[in-house]
């Protein structure tokens, strides 16, 4: 019944305007262009469309990826249940540290990074593993698997996205040399709480295929590393927006903390 | 043609019709945003990840 109401009413609406004069007019001239003039309608039709498309698309990489990701990132690290440490300067040490076993599966988030230098409310969860749609599209940050974990003789490295999907890696050439980087390795099950602080020795732009810069000793592969080679090093795409070459950070153990007996101090400090 | 169809097909008066479009190009992004980007990300333009590795990667 209700079709039936409104056929009648469309018509009577087009009535309407035509008795206005106007309208119809160029409708009806519209209808008798040649094919030519309507094949080049179509496709300046599809054109627009196409360029909305693209423009859409751009939006989503560049923008909507961030807004989903770095939704998903701060839930992952709620997930971790870490508690707040405690708000006092814990002693720093520099012996053999605790090292949490790598995690069996690719995805698991073991641990947080903090970069003062991002901005004093950075903090990311770190997934085990670097495949790209499951732990660099959606945790952030990846542990390529086999290599150190925190604290460990060898090379923790760590993969992430300098642009889209929360882009963790997003400064990362603003880092300088002696920047810290902080690493929170958490494991409730095993009541493993500790803290990392690295700081920054050097960075490289590489072409993609230099694994040696992940080496246990970096550029060295091969080489054993020693008590001393505890190294940290983070690679993101260069330049950004490119898959050309890659920009590489190498930082170095400075020391550890267990979380019960503090934060470390530079946390709290803002990188001049 | 496309739109002049569209705007034809859409039923009610005018500003019902506008409302329709809105909506229409709501479902649309959704869609776009869901499903075709996810995928053309994936599959057809990955973006740099950020890896080194053995074979390079796109």
């Amino acid at each position: 019944m209700t079709a039936h109401d409104t056929v009648p009413t469309r018509r009577s609406a087009r009535e309407d305007s035509a008795a206005d004069g106007g309208a119809p007019q160029p409708r009806r001239t519209r209808r008798r262009q040649s094919v030519g003039g309507a094949l080049v309608a179509l496709l300046a039709e599809l054109l627009i469309i196409a360029g909305a498309g693209t423009g859409l698309y751009v939006a989503w990489t560049a923008w909507w990826t961030d807004v989903v990701a770095v939704n998903e990132q701060s839930k992952l690290v709620d997930d971790l249940g870490q508690q707040v440490a405690p708000k006092i300067e814990g002693s720093e040490h520099r012996g053999t540290a605790p090292v949490l076993a790598e995690p069996p599966d690719v995805t698991d988030v073991f641990g947080t990074m903090q970069i003062p230098r991002f901005g004093a409310d950075y903090l990311r969860p770190i997934g085990e593993g670097t495949d790209r749609e499951r732990v660099l599209n959606t945790i952030g940050l990846g542990h390529y698997q086999d290599t150190a974990m925190p604290g460990a003789e060898g090379n923790f490295a760590v993969a992430g996205h300098r642009v889209t999907y929360g882009k963790p890696l997003n400064q990362i050439a603003d880092l300088k040399t002696g920047d810290s980087i902080v690493v929170r390795v958490t494991d409730k099950a095993k009541d493993f709480d500790v803290w990392y602080v690295y700081k920054v020795t050097d960075s490289q732009i590489v072409t993609p295929d230099k694994i040696e810069t992940i080496a246990p000793v970096p550029n060295k592969p091969g080489v054993t590393p020693t008590a001393d080679d505890r190294w940290l090093t983070l690679t993101a795409c260069h330049p950004m927006w490119s898959a050309k070459e890659r920009y590489v950070t190498h930082a170095k153990l400075d020391y550890w903390m267990p979380v019960s007996e503090g934060t470390p101090k530079e946390l709290s400090e803002t990188p001049k | 043609m496309i739109f002049p169809f569209v705007w034809r097909v859409l039923p009610g008066p005018v500003p019902l019709k506008v409302l329709e479009l809105l909506v229409l190009l709501a479902v649309i992004v959704y869609a776009l945003f869901t499903w075709v980007f996810p995928w053309i990300a994936a599959d057809i333009l990955p973006p740099p990840d950020g890896t080194v590795d053995v074979s390079p990667s796109p």
